[in-house]
């Protein structure tokens, strides 16, 4: 809530980003030829700028996901 | 006075609807070969269905109709590829997607399955196991994606009617590059049963047309509730067809302005001028928090899109787009937390439409920043600033499916080059407001979607 402190988020850097790429991918047990490695960085770089927008956006507690609409 | 034209021999009207099938099927034979719209012509399936039609075993509003669809829909006896190289692999559909079973009850003839980006992530229409679609109106140009093939035969004249699917843009986006009318129906409107998944959050399927009585008509057809599909809503079909000349009459109109006027080709809001003049629209509203509302589309497509395919990146990896692959690998990476948190701005997001649609009826938007782009175009100018192509042909698309909204998306052809197109969004559920407004549009020659000259 709006009323907290946050800790601000930190950008994710391209050394990093490789880091997790090369841990995480044996965890999800995907092998990563070395020739893929870019281009999933750039990405992962990329998701972490975007999730930005959406993480430093108060949000009350009590707004629940439910992809329902109604007029 | 002139005297009435002589009726055909009757042999020849006992064989209309073979014939006619006989005509697509060479026109299909002619021209594909230019725009790479079809993966599979089902010509026995479709001479069948005409047979029936001229032997009087079959009718129904649409009776006679050649349709095609994106190839994620399964048709029974094909392996549903979805854009792949991987899903060939698969055994073939053992039934048909309920949409095309209900098109195929109200007379339809189903003549094949169309190419797409692979397993629709994609805006440009290129694909790297079936070859690239080609815009009919520009064939160096992209059609469009991820429903290419949808958009470019019915562009080029190949079917009148043709079904795709739209998770951020992907009726909505070959619509406009193509120019034909396209519509994407309220999240949870039509039945996705028997449909090759992307996002489930995000998917809607819908129809694609040369007119919106033929867009309404096989809405009509596809609607109503399927308990194979558990996001598919309960409400009883609520019939569009009969409002299509009704005009905008009360309808309150407005342009969506700030993120949807900004940063995109001035022709985009050329289009959106034409089409808000016809109408007689004066007023700009604000569609808040737009950009955070992509961001969160983008989280959630990336990391339920990974989701999905886990056990084939696990298995063959070497076998997708490499382009597709390595963003599906980043977005099996990212924290649930993230993607949580998109899911719950995602409620926020839609309270505040639920807000602006009692002070308006109908929102004017563009459906992308630009005209068609070349082939093998990778950026484009936005803002001044020159960025990748592939996910920013969806800018403004994006933010509106992310609210389950419908939308048609109506074609402009503004002077002699390439389309545009324009998104009339409606509120939630009420597909026959948009297709009124659109219908309107397509009266009073604003939109249209002429066939492109192909020879």
């Amino acid at each position: 809530m709006s009323d907290l402190q946050l800790e601000p988020l930190a950008a994710l850097d391209e050394t990093s980003a490789r880091t997790l790429t090369r841990l995480m991918a044996p965890m999800l047990g995907i092998p990563l030829d070395p020739d893929w490695i870019e281009t999933v960085v750039r990405n992962l770089t990329a998701n972490a700028q975007v999730a930005r927008l959406v993480l430093d956006f108060p949000l009350a507690d009590e707004l629940e996901p439910a992809a329902v609409f109604r007029l | 006075m002139a005297s009435n034209p002589p009726l055909p021999p009757a042999q020849s009207r006992d064989h209309a609807s073979r014939a006619a099938v006989a005509e697509t099927l060479r026109r299909i034979e002619r021209l594909d070969p230019l725009v790479n719209a079809f993966t599979d012509v089902t010509a026995e399936r479709a001479n069948r269905a005409a047979e029936a039609l001229d032997a009087g075993r079959a009718t129904g509003p649409l009776a006679g109709v050649p349709f095609a669809v994106k190839n994620l829909f399964d048709i029974a006896g094909l392996p549903t590829r979805a854009g792949s190289r991987i899903n060939r692999d698969r055994a073939p559909a053992e039934r048909d997607s309920p949409l095309i079973s209900r098109l195929e009850a109200a007379g339809a003839i189903l003549v094949g399955a169309l190419n797409m980006g692979e397993y629709a992530y994609d805006f440009t229409g290129e694909n790297v196991h079936d070859g690239h679609c080609h815009n009919p109106h520009a064939l160096d140009h992209m059609a469009g994606g991820s429903s290419s093939g949808a958009g470019a035969a019915v562009a080029a004249g190949l079917v009148p009617l043709a079904l795709g699917s739209d998770t951020n843009g992907s009726i909505r986006v070959p619509a406009a590059f193509c120019g034909v009318f396209g519509l994407k129906p309220t999240f949870g409107r039509l039945s996705r049963a028997a449909s090759f998944p992307f996002v489930t959050s995000l998917d809607h399927l819908g129809p694609f047309a040369r007119s919106v009585r033929l867009l309404a008509g096989a809405y009509d057809a596809m609607q109503g509730p399927d308990a194979d599909d558990p996001t598919c809503t309960a409400r009883l079909p609520e019939p569009s067809v009969a409002q299509l000349d009704d005009g905008p009459g009360s309808l309150r109109i407005a342009v969506a302005g700030g993120y949807f006027a900004t940063g995109g080709d001035a022709d985009a809001y050329r289009a959106v001028a034409a089409v808000a003049a016809a109408l007689g629209a004066s007023r700009t509203i604000d569609i808040p928090e737009a950009a955070r509302a992509r961001a969160a589309a983008y989280l959630i497509t990336a990391s339920e899109g990974a989701a999905l395919h886990l056990d084939r990146l696990r298995s063959r990896p070497a076998d997708f787009d490499p382009a597709v692959r390595d963003r599906l690998i980043a977005g099996a990476m990212m924290p649930a937390s993230w993607v949580n948190r998109a899911h719950r701005f995602r409620r926020w997001y839609g309270e505040r439409f639920a807000e602006l649609f009692k002070d308006v009826d109908i929102i004017l938007a563009p459906s992308t920043p630009c005209r068609a782009p070349k082939l093998g175009q990778t950026t484009l100018v936005f803002g001044g600033q020159e960025l990748p192509l592939r996910p920013n042909i969806g800018v403004y698309t994006q933010p509106i499916s992310f609210a389950g909204l419908p939308v048609a998306a109506v074609p402009v052809f503004l002077d002699g080059g390439l389309p545009l197109g324009v998104q009339v969004i409606g509120a939630p559920w009420r597909e026959d407001s948009v297709l009124r407004i659109a219908a309107f549009l397509e009266r009073e020659g604003v939109a249209a979607a002429p066939i492109a000259a192909l020879g």
